[in-house]
């Protein structure tokens, strides 16, 4: 019964994936990738990987979906087409394809039991961090260099979009509003929805340190919501050479570098926590991280700053 | 008891599976935007609802309970919404 | 065949078909879908070896799944970054980098009075 559903799952997964590859329209391509998204999350809760799974639906469905719908949207009159490879090429690129497949599945197939694994000893250190969900223990402790660096990684990737923004709106403000027609009933969405979500996203924020959730989820649907009232026009977008915007954006990793330098002089090393301490601070980091999180998330679904600031 | 509960959840979710086979079959079969859509609401709202309140006896507490009401509660009010955004865009 | 296993073949070919779409695709905005669908085929692979290493009363390895919580966020900078590329590429007014100093002298002016 259970392997039933898995194959009906992957059927579908696949062919979703390939209906996204042959489909002709844009706009319909990028509605197929926002379903496929929430397919994979379930796909994800199948492996026994909900945080993941929430991650899935948040980043990679919703969030992304939104990138690439307005994208898909704003490209439509625009001559974006290229030129299309010849039939023998096309030909050849599906062979050589469809052998990186065959080579891929072929390692899934001989893959050996015992599998290796590192879940005994994320277990065993889990009581010094005080967390009770071994993925944000790993992530926030284990390694924690990477999270670190992810952040730089997301920041950079914001200076990048925000540089490609034309002279006339150097330092300007993103124009998301102009992308939606003005409706009442999306104001109307925009002013109820949010009261919820900022309690969810606190709330996931807060149960990641023992349920699957965290920082990155929180902050998703706390990005999700501000987007969603800029959209709708109920809140202006901000100008992004707002300095509390800036300090909103850094603050996260910051904090997460300071009490990574403090680990050296208190704990063992850089970015170890004292074990006594080890809970109460990576839920600050954590909570800190998600306001960082939500606002760079934002911004960059945002696009580079379109126009200047109008008061 | 828990055997007259599972038969309840039985029941309550082959009926919600019920509308969302019929939902996605108007919205395969019907004509226009206006009629799918319909089709679509009855398939979310009263499907899920049907799912939602089959899952009900078969969780842990009361917390867990709401938590699976509250989904339903968003579903219906972003289904309600996205119904309307989609009727006057295609207007 | 295990639901490990299952998933596998899954990932596998998603892998092939996203490449597919990269390499044929003419439409830069659906090269960065099949980019992301080749991206999810691999970060499946990784739940699958997660999910083979279920040991300690865990449903699957950690390790991989931090990292792959990791590289979808990491995806969907990169996705941002390709996007805001692809749509200053075919903005209709294209050019604005060479505007002569004169324009932004005036901008300068603007920015100041509003």
């Amino acid at each position: 019964m259970a392997a039933a559903f898995d194959i009906g799952l992957i059927v579908l997964l696949v062919g979703i994936g390939a209906w996204m590859i042959v489909v002709r329209d844009v706009v319909v391509a990028t509605i197929i990738f926002v379903v496929f998204g929430l397919l994979m999350a379930i796909a994800w809760v199948r492996l026994s990987a909900v945080d993941v799974a929430l991650t899935e639906a948040a980043i990679g469905s919703g969030i992304t979906g939104t990138l690439l719908l307005g994208a898909a949207a704003r490209l439509k009159g625009a001559d974006a087409g290229g030129t299309r490879l010849s039939f023998p090429i096309t030909v050849v690129a599906a062979v050589l394809c469809a052998m990186i497949s065959a080579s891929l599945a072929a390692v899934a197939l001989l893959l050996t039991y015992p599998a290796p694994t590192l879940a005994p000893m994320a277990m065993q250190n889990l009581d010094q961090t005080g967390l009770g969900n071994p993925v944000a223990a790993v992530l926030f402790a284990y390694r924690a260099l990477d999270t670190l660096l992810e952040k730089v990684v997301l920041l950079l990737a914001l200076v990048g979009v925000w540089s490609l923004a034309p002279d006339r709106a150097w330092r300007g403000v993103p124009s998301l509003d102009t992308t939606v027609p003005p409706s009442d009933i999306l104001a109307f969405f925009a002013q109820i929805l949010p009261p919820f979500g900022i309690v969810f996203a606190i709330y996931m924020t807060w149960t990641g340190a023992s349920n699957p959730g965290g920082a990155f989820q929180g902050g998703t649907v706390l990005a999700v919501m501000w987007l969603l009232v800029m959209m709708a026009g109920v809140m202006r977008a901000p100008s992004i050479s707002n300095v509390w915007l800036r300090w909103l954006l850094v603050a996260g990793p910051a904090l997460f570098l300071i009490v990574g330098f403090t680990g050296v002089f208190i704990a063992d090393g850089f970015l170890a926590y004292p074990p006594a301490y080890a809970k109460a601070l990576i839920v600050a980091v954590e909570a800190a991280l998600a306001v960082s999180i939500a606002a760079t998330l934002g911004l960059l679904a945002a696009g580079p700053p379109e126009r200047m600031q109008q008061k | 008891m828990s055997s007259t509960m599972d038969a309840f959840t039985v029941l309550a979710i082959s009926c919600g599976a019920f509308f969302f086979v019929a939902g996605t079959i108007g919205l395969l079969r019907f004509p226009d935007v206006p009629t799918r859509l319909h089709a679509l609401t009855k398939a979310d709202n009263l499907g899920l609802g049907l799912v939602a309140l089959g899952l009900l006896p078969q969780v842990a507490g009361p917390l867990a309970a709401l938590k699976l009401i509250i989904v339903w509660l968003f579903a219906l009010i972003s289904g309600a919404i996205v119904t309307q955004l989609i009727v006057r865009a295609v207007r | 065949m295990t639901t490990a296993t299952l998933f596998g073949l899954c990932s596998s070919a998603l892998v092939g078909l996203g490449l597919f779409g990269v390499i044929v695709d003419p439409h830069p905005l659906r090269k960065i879908l099949a980019f992301n669908l080749l991206g999810s085929g691999v970060f499946l692979l990784f739940g699958v070896v997660a999910r083979r290493g279920a040991a300690a009363g865990l449903g699957g390895d950690p390790v991989p799944q931090a990292l792959v919580i990791t590289g979808i966020v990491v995806a969907f900078a990169a996705t941002a970054l390709a996007v805001a590329l692809v749509l200053r590429l075919f903005e209709p007014e294209a050019g604005n980098a060479v505007e002569s100093e004169a324009t932004s002298a005036g901008l300068e002016v603007d920015g100041g009075r509003s």
